[in-house]
């Protein structure tokens, strides 16, 4: 009680021990356990669920759904050159502003220090780069004050990837995958958003190059 | 709390090819990437070749959206496809013997509301295609053009891909995604190829070799991940199949002597002479 008190839960109002009052508690700690304590987010354990609850709905329906990885620019500095408390500010102002960013039925978590996941269920293949820039861009516009007088700017790096539609792949592949987008955008300079290559732009010059060079030799 | 429902739909391997259907007939996919290039006049002509080699042949109209077997074949069928999926037909009824002496089964005109991959329509395709497969040699898929879910998932029903391509860089660039995506997408080990239209004798070996030479390069590139594809056939640019489509009748029945009738024969031994693999 103490644990759901200091969580700031609503405790249940009803009789001690009768039934509602124990379906209070046990959904305050649902609640307390889904949820990341800093910055109010969906933890990285839920997360996970509803992550491989989005692949079984892309393999059932065939909707487009976007999975978004994101990570504080150089946050270790802030870490070290502001302190922890600072650290912690900036991270709360970014979920933040991540959740403003997004549609309501998007899924907001945070999955590790200062690493966040989107999910967005039923996102065309068209708006994923769209969406992942406004993200980006809702964060590069904070100014977060960690002292008086002390603003500090915090950029994020994306990576994104769509689930393979009408299959059913692995939550942890998907994560894979975005992920390595994640890698492309912090080694491309961060503060920018990279997302995997659809199928539209599936042959390259480089493999058109190679897929004419041998017919128009031989034509000639 | 609430436990995650587990969808009906079959469970695969990660970049595994969706729902397979087993047992029975050998399907076949034709598809192309690019429109125009012969897909259903092969699909028909092929048919036919099979089915004058004693196979039991149906033809499936596939092309949901812009169906054209029933122009090629000059049929005008009173039931189709879209009146089994609405349940105004069984498949029994829709089911219609075509010239050239195997079954098809068209699309119909009122597909296009169907062109779109929804579970319903997936769930369909899926369910026809199980239920004919015991009672057919063959199963002819004649897909639409491009590469889009419709197309995809129509091959991916398939056991064996048949991809129809033309000399021309368009057809070529189609056909190289076409193969691309079924091989990184649907882990596709094999493909066939069909060279159409071709100027001259041996453009098609040398197309394969130029594709495959790509495809080596840029798809074989994953470690583990070998790729085949096989010269099926080559067809050359031949007057008869222009007189055969414009009076819309099959090459194999009213030029049985032309070179197209003849390669489309030998296409057909080809894949019965490997039906063990």
């Amino acid at each position: 009680m103490q644990l759901l008190q200091q969580a700031g839960a609503l405790l249940p109002e009803s009789e001690p021990y009768s039934t509602e009052w124990l379906q209070g508690v046990v959904d305050a700690l649902c609640d307390l356990s889904s949820k990341d304590a800093l910055t109010g987010l969906v933890n990285r354990r839920s997360f996970e669920m509803a992550l491989s609850r989005e692949v079984d709905r892309v393999a059932r329906s065939g909707e487009p759904a976007l999975l978004l990885t994101l990570d504080i620019d150089h946050f270790k500095a802030v870490n070290d050159t502001y302190g922890h408390l600072a650290g912690d500010m900036v991270i709360q102002a970014v979920a933040k502003a991540v959740s403003q960013a997004v549609r309501p039925m998007d899924t907001v978590a945070r999955v590790g220090g200062e690493e966040f996941a989107i999910i967005l269920p039923n996102c065309a293949t068209s708006f994923g780069i769209t969406v992942a820039e406004r993200v980006r861009e809702c964060v590069s516009e904070l100014k977060v004050e960690v002292a008086p007088g002390q603003v500090l700017a915090v950029t994020v790096s994306l990576g994104g990837a769509f689930a393979p539609q009408w299959v059913r792949s692995s939550s942890l592949l998907w994560m894979e995958r975005s992920d390595r987008q994640l890698y492309r955008a912090k080694a491309e300079g961060r503060n920018q958003a990279c997302l995997e290559p659809q199928i539209d732009s599936l042959v390259s010059a480089e493999e058109k190059g190679m897929l004419f060079a041998v017919t128009q030799q031989d034509s000639e | 709390m609430t436990t995650t429902q587990a969808p009906t739909a079959p469970s695969v391997a990660p970049s595994a090819r969706p729902a397979t259907v087993r047992g029975g007939a050998r399907t076949l996919a034709v598809t192309s990437g690019k429109g125009g290039v012969g897909k259903t006049f092969v699909s028909a002509n092929l048919a036919a070749a099979l089915a004058a080699r004693g196979q039991k042949v149906l033809v499936l109209d596939a092309d949901l959206g812009l169906a054209n077997l029933d122009v090629v074949l000059n049929l005008h069928p009173k039931l189709t496809l879209h009146d089994v999926f609405t349940g105004k037909a069984t498949l029994e009824q829709a089911i219609l013997p075509a010239p050239g002496g195997f079954s098809v089964l068209l699309a119909g005109s009122g597909m296009v509301e169907y062109s779109r991959l929804t579970p319903e329509v997936r769930d369909k395709l899926l369910h026809i295609v199980e239920t004919l497969k015991p009672r057919f040699d063959w199963i002819v898929l004649d897909t639409g053009a491009g590469i889009s879910d419709v197309v995809l998932f129509s091959v991916s029903m398939a056991s064996d891909v048949l991809v129809v391509a033309t000399p021309e860089p368009t057809s070529l660039t189609d056909a190289y995604a076409t193969i691309k995506v079924l091989a990184t997408q649907q882990d596709r080990r094999h493909v066939g190829l069909l060279v159409n239209q071709a100027n001259r004798v041996g453009e098609g070996k040398l197309i394969c070799g130029q594709l495959q030479q790509v495809l080596a390069r840029f798809v074989g590139a994953v470690p583990g991940h070998s790729f085949k594809l096989e010269l099926l056939g080559e067809v050359k640019s031949d007057p008869s199949v222009r007189q055969a489509v414009l009076k819309r009748q099959l090459v194999l029945e009213h030029y049985p002597g032309s070179d197209a009738a003849q390669a489309i024969k030998a296409l057909a031994n080809k894949l019965l002479g490997d039906s063990g693999r």
